[in-house]
């Protein structure tokens, strides 16, 4: 039958085509990355550049991170509680341990991660995509600026500093909120509970946390300076732009969390 | 003196420039017309390579742009100012920080003499005390005035203009204009200014450049212009009927 025929044809060349757009588009991020590394014309500038940008994601997401973070450490800490007195056999300072090991490997990177990914990607791409739409960017380009690497370098470098701090410092509110949270409903006693977290201590938990901060860090600020930098179009296509950049930068940071997980853990 | 030989540029099927050639000369106000769509941004966006021209070349003093490498471009581009149709001032920084940013990046003066360069732009276009000022605060005419500051902070050769006066009233247009034309004098700048104003041509077109679907259809200066009876110009230049009757009674 012909038409079944052409649907199944138009159907393949859907798939193939958006197919061939996600490695045409990779392409160009790789492109616009290679651009990135180029002699600055001004190295002062591009490390004023770097501290407003460090300033702007560390204090601007301080306190969302801090209340996610202490609320996961809280409510980490009251469901195994809950779970390890039903058991009954388990002594209780072993949440302690537990909340730790949960914050460093999991919830304080991937759930920090997800949180920028909103708030530090759709920033990223929505100011670049501003600055694309009303020409700031060509603004630049004509005074001699290397764009692909003053706009965007700066904004790397910020976030692979910044944000493994702040994952660092959820880590310690979420311990808090643990402590907080299980001396309030009577599951532990503060000694219980210091004794849990400064046991079982493995330093390998730490470089995997850190290296999941960096590589999650690097994929949001990438992605989003590539979608924020490439918008063509207007108003419309600023907000499409931030939004595909919040959705890439979480899909990207959950496979990187996988992978990680995947080689680095036995 | 920039020459524009033979440029060419198509986005799909549209041909947008049909073959555009012309000598644009030092100390000058070169004027490019034409209609909505004509092509008037295209085509200074080629010439300063935001946008790559299919086929032709664009000579700056003798030095073809098109044939450069990316880091020629880089350093020819910090002899050119430019003025954006929308001003495209940073908007997360200052008038000042604006007006800084390319003494910032390229010199090596020292604050003092950057703030005293920086003021002295301001005063120039008539926009003093308002360094502390963000984009949002300016209305549409300062905005362009500073977007002026800007462009010639680093006292460039070429200056580029994209409708420095569009949505402007007609008084604060001609001051623009005045501006433009002082300082392409003063410092003997090869200026390109893209308009649909009349008064603009009339004001201060040494060199008036008609843009018509894609071609030059028309060159010459602006007491030429006044001498046209008709065609494709006569209908842009007198563009209401009221105007062109004035024009037919004036030459009865
Ligand atoms: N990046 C682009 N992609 C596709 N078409 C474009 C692009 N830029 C310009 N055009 C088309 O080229 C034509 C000329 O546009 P241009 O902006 O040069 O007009 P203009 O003469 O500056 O008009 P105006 O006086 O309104 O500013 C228009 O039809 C426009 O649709
Ligand atoms: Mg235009």
């Amino acid at each position: 039958m012909p038409s079944r025929n052409s649907k199944s044809v138009y159907f393949f060349y859907i798939r193939f085509s958006s197919m061939g757009k996600i490695f045409h588009d990779f392409g160009e991020y790789l492109i616009l990355l290679g651009r990135m590394f180029s002699k600055p014309e001004k190295p002062r500038m591009y490390w004023k550049e770097t501290f407003r940008q460090m300033h702007d994601i560390g204090i601007g997401s301080l306190t969302v991170i801090a209340i996610v973070a202490t609320f996961i450490g809280a409510v980490t800490a009251v469901q195994f509680s809950y779970q390890l007195r039903g058991i009954g056999l388990v002594p209780m300072w072993w949440v302690g341990a537990i909340v730790r090991k949960s914050l460093i490997l999991e919830m304080a990177p991937t759930l920090t991660a997800l949180l920028l990914a909103g708030k530090v990607g759709s920033n990223i791409a929505s100011e670049l995509g501003s600055m694309r739409t009303s020409e700031q960017i060509d603004a630049y380009e004509i005074m001699g600026v290397n764009t692909s690497s003053y706009l965007i370098a700066p904004k790397i470098l910020a976030s692979i500093v910044v944000i493994p701090m702040l994952v660092v410092i959820s880590v310690f509110l979420g311990i808090i909120g643990g402590w907080a949270a299980g001396v309030l409903g009577h599951f532990y006693s503060t000694a219980e509970y210091v004794r849990g977290v400064q046991d079982y201590m493995k330093n390998w938990d730490l470089v995997v946390m850190l290296i999941k901060a960096l590589l999650f860090s690097f994929a949001i600020a990438s992605v989003s300076c590539f979608k924020g930098y490439t918008v063509k179009g207007g108003a419309l296509e600023i907000g499409k732009a931030s939004t595909q950049a919040v959705v890439l930068s979480s899909i990207v940071v959950i496979i990187i969390n996988f992978f990680v997980a995947f080689l680095l853990l036995d | 003196m920039i020459e524009v030989i033979d440029i060419h540029k198509q986005f799909g099927e549209q041909k947008v420039l049909k073959g555009i050639s012309s000598v644009f000369e030092d100390g000058k106000c070169n004027l490019v017309i034409g209609k909505s769509g004509s092509g008037k941004t295209v085509l200074i966006k080629t010439m300063v390579g935001l946008v790559e021209p299919d086929s032709g070349d664009v000579k700056y003093d003798g030095r073809s742009f098109t044939q450069m490498n990316k880091k020629d471009r880089t350093i020819l581009r910090r002899e050119i100012g430019m003025l954006f149709q929308g001003s495209a001032l940073f908007d997360s920084m200052t008038v000042e920080e604006n007006i800084r940013f390319p003494l910032d990046m390229f010199s090596d003066m020292t604050e003092a003499e950057k703030l005293e360069q920086v003021n002295f732009c301001l005063a120039r276009v008539n926009m003093p005390n308002t360094n502390k000022k963000f984009p949002d605060e300016l209305s549409g005419g300062m905005k362009k005035r500073v977007g002026i500051a800007r462009a010639i902070v680093q006292n460039p050769k070429y200056l580029f203009c994209d409708e420095p006066n569009s949505g402007l009233d007609p008084k604060t247009s001609i001051v623009i204009d005045e501006l433009i034309k002082e300082i392409t004098i003063e410092y003997n700048m090869t200026t390109l200014i893209n308009t649909h104003d009349m008064n603009s041509v009339m004001g201060i077109g040494d060199n008036v450049l008609f843009l018509h679907e894609g071609l030059k259809y028309w060159e010459g200066d602006s007491k030429e212009i006044m001498n046209i009876t008709d065609g494709e110009l006569f209908d842009f230049i007198f563009a209401s009927d009221f105007l062109k009757n004035l024009r037919k009674n004036a030459r009865v």
